[in-house]
């Protein structure tokens, strides 16, 4: 009933502002064509000074009531987004100077220079002087946004630190699967012919490497404060991305091409809470390349603790490997079945 | 008097024209309606062709972006009478994922393409090129018929994939594959997907025999005295504009195919190691990223190709209605010119977080923000143009000042983007959305509106309806800031693109009430551009008539023929062009058009 009674308002006031439109056509031939054209002239000129005006309280009151809901307003959470939310001041710095400079430039003169019977205007076609000021000014200001972003860029791009925790996630519509090295320190070697979540292997790994037996899986990231951590970023199905916005990065995951990434958290998930106030507050993984239906939902959760929490943690979890096999040995009475994972290791030599 | 004399006058004065249109038409054949509407090769008519089937994409492409609003604005509501029309698609009222998605992918390739790029630059470059260069028609008439025609097929075939089963393609209007290769992977990657594919390619050959003939017309039919430096900035514009989509589209058109043979021969271009839905596929040895190089090799350009003409226009635009010469005229065309080349070497901005090797990132930061230069020239010089002027506000002005205050504000965030170190952050936000949105989407609308406000008398003979021209320009330039100034902050806060709903998250979902309000400024402005529709099809049949040659005072050819030209734009001899087309306030006169020889005591500038 409501969408009629709007859809009917919607169509009078079409009709209204048509009659009000067809109308002011005959006044103005009535009037006069000079007479309206200086009458409307000087209605648009006004508006537009009223337009910068308004526009620019509205900006400051806009700014006022979210600037506190975007993440400037505390600390990012880990060293790269320090230096990403530096960068980000400076470009707002310089960027806002223009943006008021010109905005205010273009309005003022609309208003300023709306047509008038008196003035004749200034017959000026250029100025070699000025156009050279406004190529080499803004040449010199770029110059600096991208030493300063090439500076960054390079050290957050460049290699992890040797001490660096190992993690590797995997995307798949519509989850994230975490993987840890275990005590050897390296991922075993995966292929993902193996893929068959039904029998305890979703990432595909090759049980053949005796580097995957004490490699532990999870559903959740947990990571070390003030420890840097190396991701291995992989996808299974379709293009995903590891958002991290606290930590101010992101990395997409690409299906058979693995990236990585890697940076030093700064704050454990207990700090965070205290920091922005918020009892709630958790570390979110965003999937930020669409990835199908269920793209908005793809929804990971990193816990950010203490080495000694860290420890307690995945002391509490068990090698993937181990779980498969025990969930095998009741198969293996059975005389027909086999033990899938087979029992010799690899030297570690060999991986990586 | 009745109504219709006040508002156009005796018809003493129309008698003189019809009479110079009769004149013309004694030299060419009777033609038929299917000739003259329909199978038409006068660029004039093919023009109106591409602007009506653009405005028909509009509305459809708008109105998309209102439906997936809904569900944006109001996550927790029901609209009953979504599911009385979409059905499956809106079960309970609500906007399903799957159709969330489509709508998504809709809006974004129906105005990228169907309207900024055939509707923008098809109308106009269309239109102006033999009028402002002194041709008859275009080079080929024929190509440029058959031009339109391929775009028509292309939106059948585009419109017909709204109606098929599994739905249209929706996997982003970027269609990334995998996600777009394989139909296990979603409802929209299904047949959907092929029709996309095939519609886009019809579309690239439209938009090629379009490009070739816009390119060989500007260089080969320029009138006596109409060197390159002589002419409009919109030619220029729409030449360079021309030269990018002719060496990029192509591109495209490669990817597009390679991605069908992915899709149904069993080819691995795009595709390697892939498990999904615990299905394990054969492929191996593909590059997914691959695809993203060769889509971004015209994507990048095509925001130029979109922007391009537009920013013509409302160079053409601002100068005639201030009355001054356009600020530094080469410096425009010189700015123009860098901003060509380098819309070939940045695309790989769009991939910094793709696993793109740091080092190859580090040129591709250089030569983006390098586009800020030519970009800054412009503006300055746009502001040069309106100081000491005598500004009239003509609704083409409206919309060209409306322009350049856009053009900044997206231009400025584009040197967010622009540089990897930040673009690691906002990629893929609302800060992307937010940018993109004002200045390649709206500023070319304004574009395009101010092209139309301008160009309509040359059209139809009639003038728009200024009152309505006022109305939907103050409500589209406030609600357009309304809209998009809002999402930098969702940005900032890393609110990712293409969430149907920010609920289920700790750290997205404080801004139900922005959205909300964001939802309801853009039914309104919305509504507003259905008033400027209304405004143009209403125009042409009752619109007040023209009835002076040259109703700007402007300089430019078009102005020089009769109030509607004919097949054959000149009744007689081609005029010969004398001077730039800027000579607005010289020497006290208040405008010089350029068939005008020098004269003796003229000053040089």
């Amino acid at each position: 009933m409501s969408g009629y009674l709007i859809l009917a308002i919607l169509v009078l006031a079409f009709v209204v502002i048509f009659q009000i439109a067809k109308a002011s056509e005959y006044v103005s031939v009535l009037n006069g064509r000079e007479k309206t054209f200086k009458q409307n002239n000087r209605i648009n000129g006004f508006l537009f000074i009223a337009f910068l005006v308004l526009g620019l309280a509205a900006a400051w009151w806009c700014n006022d009531m979210y600037f506190k809901k975007t993440l400037l307003a505390q600390p990012a959470a880990s060293d790269h987004g320090e230096k990403i939310d530096f960068m980000m001041m400076l470009t707002i710095g310089v960027t806002g100077v223009v943006f008021l400079l010109t905005q205010i430039l273009l309005f003022w003169f609309a208003f300023k220079y709306q047509y008038s019977d008196k003035r004749k205007a200034y017959f000026f076609a250029h100025d070699n002087r000025l156009e050279l000021l406004w190529t080499v000014v803004p040449a010199i200001f770029l110059t600096i946004l991208v030493g300063f972003g090439m500076f960054y860029w390079f050290k957050i791009t460049g290699d992890a630190p040797k001490d660096s925790q190992i993690v590797e996630i995997t995307g798949k519509q519509f989850n994230w699967m975490m993987r840890y090295p275990g005590k050897d320190k390296v991922l075993g070697r995966k292929n993902y012919r193996l893929t068959d979540a039904s029998s305890g292997n979703a990432l595909g790994i090759d049980w053949e490497d005796g580097a995957s037996h004490d490699d532990i899986e999870a559903s959740e990231m947990h990571l070390v404060v003030n420890k840097p951590v190396h991701l291995v970023i992989n996808a299974q199905d379709v293009i995903h991305d590891v958002g991290l916005v606290h930590f101010r990065l992101k990395m997409d995951a690409v299906p058979g091409i693995p990236t990585t990434l890697w940076f030093t958290p700064k704050y454990t998930t207990a700090q965070m809470k205290q920091i922005t106030g918020n009892k709630d507050f958790v570390y979110e993984i965003s999937c930020d390349q669409v990835c199908g239906s269920g793209h908005y939902s793809m929804r990971g959760v990193i816990i950010v603790e203490t080495q000694e929490e860290y420890d307690s943690w995945l002391g509490s979890k068990k090698a993937q490997y181990v779980i498969v096999k025990e969930a095998a040995v009741p198969k293996a009475n059975d005389s027909t079945a086999t033990v899938k994972a087979p029992v010799t290791s690899q030297p570690l030599a060999q991986l990586k | 008097m009745s109504t219709e004399t006040i508002l156009h006058g005796h018809e003493v004065e129309e008698s003189v024209h019809s009479h110079e249109e009769h004149g013309q038409h004694d030299h060419h054949h009777e033609e038929s309606f299917l000739t003259k509407y329909i199978f038409s090769q006068d660029h004039k008519m093919i023009a109106k062709q591409f602007l009506i089937t653009g405005i028909i994409w509009a509305i459809i492409g708008g109105l998309f972006s209102v439906l997936f609003r809904l569900q944006l604005g109001y996550p927790d509501q029901s609209f009953p009478f979504l599911e009385d029309i979409f059905g499956k698609w809106a079960k309970g009222g609500r906007i399903s994922n799957e159709f969330y998605y489509a709508l998504v992918t809709m809006h974004g390739t129906i105005l990228v393409f169907f309207v900024l790029t055939a509707g923008l630059s098809g109308t106009f470059a269309n239109f102006l090129i033999p009028l402002q260069i002194g041709a008859r028609d275009m080079a080929s008439g024929f190509l440029n018929m058959l031009s339109y025609w391929f775009f028509f097929l292309a939106s059948v075939i585009m419109f017909a994939s709204l109606f098929i089963q599994t739905g249209p393609a929706a996997g982003g209007w970027t269609i990334y594959p995998p996600l777009s290769a394989l139909g296990q992977a979603s409802q929209g990657s299904k047949l959907g997907m092929d029709f996309w594919l095939i519609s886009m390619a019809m579309f690239i050959v439209s938009s090629l025999l379009g490009g070739l003939n816009y390119i060989s017309t500007i260089l080969n039919l320029r009138t006596k005295g109409m060197s390159m430096t002589r002419m409009p900035l919109t030619m220029w514009a729409i030449f360079f504009t021309a030269v990018l989509g002719v060496l990029s589209f192509p591109v495209l058109l490669s990817g597009a195919v390679l991605l069908l043979f992915d899709r149904n021969l069993g080819t691995s271009f795009f595709l390697s190691e892939i498990v999904v839905k615990g299905e394990i596929l054969p492929n191996e040895g593909g590059s997914a990223i691959l695809f993203q190089h060769l889509f971004w090799f015209l994507g990048h350009p095509e925001v130029y190709i979109i922007l391009l003409p537009a920013m013509g226009m409302v160079s053409e635009i601002l100068s005639v209605n201030s009355r001054k010469p356009i600020f530094g005229y080469m410096a425009m065309v010189g700015s123009l010119f860098a901003i060509t080349i380098l819309a070939f070497l940045v695309w790989a901005h769009h991939m910094f977080v793709t696993g793109l090797n740091p080092f190859l990132g580090a040129f591709f930061v250089l030569l983006t923000l390098l586009i800020a230069v030519p970009s800054a020239i412009k503006v300055f010089n746009w502001l040069t143009t309106l100081w000491r002027g005598n500004i009239r506000f003509t609704p083409g002005m409206l919309f060209s000042i409306g322009f350049v205050s856009l053009f900044i504000s997206g231009g400025l965030t584009g040197i967010f983007l622009g540089n990897s170190t930040l673009d690691i952050h906002l990629h893929d936000t609302y800060f992307v959305v937010a940018h993109f949105h004002i200045v390649m989407g709206v500023a070319s609308f304004f574009g395009m509106f101010a092209g139309v406000y301008h160009w309509f008398p040359k059209m139809y003979s009639r003038y728009l309806n200024n009152t309505m021209a006022y109305i939907h320009f103050w409500v589209t330039f406030i609600g357009a800031y309304l809209i998009f100034w809002p999402m930098h902050y969702q940005g900032l806060a890393g609110l990712p693109r293409r969430y149907t709903d920010f609920s289920n998250w700790q750290s997205f979902n404080q801004f139900a009430d922005m959205n909300r309000f964001i939802s309801t400024v853009a039914m309104v402005v919305f509504v507003a551009q259905l008033l400027f529709v209304f405004n143009f099809f209403y125009s042409i049949f009752k619109g007040r008539k023209v009835k002076s040659q040259n109703p700007w005072g402007s300089n430019t050819l078009e102005w020089t023929t009769p109030i509607t030209p004919g097949h054959g734009n000149w009744p007689g001899e081609l005029p010969e062009v004398h001077r730039g087309a800027y000579d607005y306030g010289k020497d006290g006169r208040e405008f010089i058009p350029q068939v005008e020889p020098i004269g003796a005591d003229e000053s040089k500038h």
